[in-house]
């Protein structure tokens, strides 16, 4: 079973907000100093999920990932967790592509691969969360896609899955290959071993770029892009925020009581 | 494009009734499509969808496209994509709208894949330039920590899916006329590739996370599971939910469902009680949709108190057992 699983690198997400700062014209982050991108927290999630299935049923995983030269470490941490294989998608026409560009950059490189039975990606990235691109990619690869899995099973030649809906789960049957992406709920990543860490390490990363997997240029022409962001700015949020007291931390309590009541 | 018109809500049917989603996305597609100049239709899928159509017009809608079909009962990814593709490419519409449910979120950007559109998720307000007449889509990005704005310039259908509860819901007036059209086309059974076995309900203790009007969440200031009671009890006594921050949900002091934030669930009540909650932006965005964010915490410092409204700076320890003896007494007076 060969599964290939798309992860991107972010910004780590739980950045105290003060650290946060964004460059309104070019509309583009200022990645804070001394704060090392991570991977995305649902695609460290996919490689879980992935993880597991090879534990029971063997197989390859493979790993791409399209950014910077730097998505090497992301790449290597997932190599560290037991994917077997990883490939950098670095191009400057990569550069701030839409979830239309980034799902035909990924496809192409997906066909330069090969054979493949499943593809994973995260439900959504952990910075721009558009939540697409697994559902563009599947539809361009033109396989079944599933959303927001729980749990993934191989049974015999057919995939189980569980996908959360609002009011609890539904357990879904799918051919071989699907694309599949995954939600947190799937639970918490494997911290890598030495061994895995030793091995990792030495695993040589190929970096792909556009004329590597044959990607066109007009299809990542930003002149083509279907969707282009307009703005971005820090919501002001105002501190207004009435702190409560008491002569003592129970009164301060009771006070506190006395206002929520009137809310509810 | 210039032959796409028209703003198209894709319609959600639960229990029977149109969603609470829709309603608001028809009231919101109702202003888009007067901008526009244009008409206003909404799609209902499964067998109740011909008797809600009056209703969906009622709530603003010109044309209700149905397909009464009972496939259409339970979502079926591969179905619906089907048939709302296999609409647009008539209709074309110029914009498309879903809810941010687990179908829009499923279903949409798919479509999209499908359609080649341009599309914008979990969006906070839509509006149409005056000028271009495109659909500006705004959305939290980087957790919350940003806002952007989104435009499709060329790719049609625009669409967006729209956070539940963020937008006002249509005003009902049952004078207003429109037509219902039946969808011909049939189903290719072929196009079924995935198959749904089972539908598991799960049984939540207490009052659901997102319906509920009182939610009570926890961070990792809690300390451990046994202390995490405490957060429960106070929820219990406001006949509220219980939330957590993702650290506390990976530490397992509760269920993964019970996350609030980016990579959890968002939820809007009345109010918001964060319990040992720094407030790193990812939990923060989850629920800055609250009427009243109330923030305990013994740090002053903490980020909480920039977003909240009532703050007490305390050691929980010595507080909650106080506010939820107090709550209680105050409930039951």
């Amino acid at each position: 079973m060969h599964t290939i699983i798309c992860v991107k690198q972010v910004l780590d997400p739980e950045i105290p907000p003060a650290k946060f700062k964004i460059d309104p014209e070019t509309k583009k982050v200022i990645p804070p100093a001394g704060v090392p991108p991570v991977i995305s927290v649902f695609d460290e999630r996919a490689v879980e999920a992935a993880c597991r299935l090879k534990d029971k049923n063997k197989g390859k995983i493979t790993i791409i990932s399209m950014g910077s030269a730097k998505a090497a470490d992301v790449v290597r941490h997932t190599l560290s967790m037991g994917a077997d294989d990883g490939i950098v998608l670095t191009d400057d026409a990569f550069e701030n592509l839409d979830s239309f560009g980034t799902a035909y950059v990924l496809s192409k490189a997906i066909k330069k691969i090969g054979a493949f039975d499943l593809v994973l990606c995260g439900r959504q990235a952990a910075d721009w969360g558009a939540g697409q691109v697994g559902s563009i990619l599947g539809e361009m690869l033109g396989i079944p896609i599933i959303t927001l899995a729980c749990n993934i099973e191989v049974t015999g030649q057919a995939l189980k899955i569980r996908r959360i809906v609002r009011d609890g789960f539904e357990v879904l049957e799918a051919p071989m290959p699907s694309l599949i992406t995954v939600s947190s709920e799937i639970g918490l990543p494997r911290l890598p071993g030495g061994m895995g860490l030793m091995m990792a390490r030495r695993k040589v990363i190929p970096t792909w770029k556009a004329v590597d997997i044959g990607a066109e240029a007009a299809m990542l022409d930003k002149a083509n892009s279907h969707t282009e962001v307009t703005g971005l700015s820090v919501p002001t949020r105002k501190s207004e925020c009435e702190m409560i007291t008491g002569v003592t931390l129970v009164e301060a309590a009771g006070n506190l009581a006395a206002r929520i009541i009137k809310l509810v | 494009m210039d032959t796409a018109k028209g703003v198209l809500v894709f319609g959600e049917i639960v229990d029977g009734k149109l969603a609470p989603v829709t309603i608001e996305l028809l009231g919101a597609g109702r202003k888009l499509a007067n901008e526009l100049g244009e008409e206003l239709s909404v799609l209902l899928l499964g067998s109740k969808g011909g008797s809600l159509g009056q209703e969906a017009i009622a709530f603003g809608a010109d044309t209700v496209y149905t397909d009464t079909d009972s496939i259409f009962d339970v979502y079926n990814s591969d179905a619906y994509t089907q048939a709302a593709s296999g609409l647009c490419k008539k209709a074309l519409p110029a914009v498309m709208l879903f809810g941010h449910t687990d179908i829009g979120c499923d279903l949409a950007p798919r479509l999209n894949g499908r359609l080649g559109g341009g599309l914008a998720m979990d969006c906070l307000a839509l509006a149409i330039d005056p000028a271009t007449k495109f659909l500006v889509s705004t959305r939290p990005v980087y957790g919350g920590n940003a806002r952007a704005t989104m435009v499709a310039k060329a790719a049609r259908p625009q669409m967006a899916t729209v956070r539940p509860k963020t937008l006002p819901a249509a005003e009902r007036n049952d004078s207003r006329q429109g037509k219902v059209v039946m969808i011909e086309d049939k189903i290719d059974p072929s196009v079924m590739k995935i198959k749904v076995m089972e539908r598991i309900k799960e049984e939540v203790e207490g009052v659901k996370l997102e319906d509920a009007e009182v939610v009570v969440s926890g961070g990792r200031g809690i300390g451990s599971k046994q202390n995490f009671e405490m957060v429960k009890e106070l929820a219990r006594v406001l006949g509220g939910a219980v939330g957590a921050t993702r650290p506390v949900c990976d530490e397992g002091w509760t269920p993964a469902g019970l996350q609030v934030g980016q990579s959890g669930k968002v939820v809007s009540p009345k109010v918001y009680i964060a319990v040992g909650v720094s407030g790193a932006m990812a939990h923060i965005t989850g629920c800055l949709g609250s009427k009243c964010i109330v923030a305990i915490n013994k740090d002053k410092e903490a980020n909480i108190f920039n977003v909240a409204q009532l703050g007490l700076i305390a050691d929980y320890k010595e507080v909650l057992p106080a506010l939820t003896a107090k709550l209680k007494e105050l409930k039951t007076a």
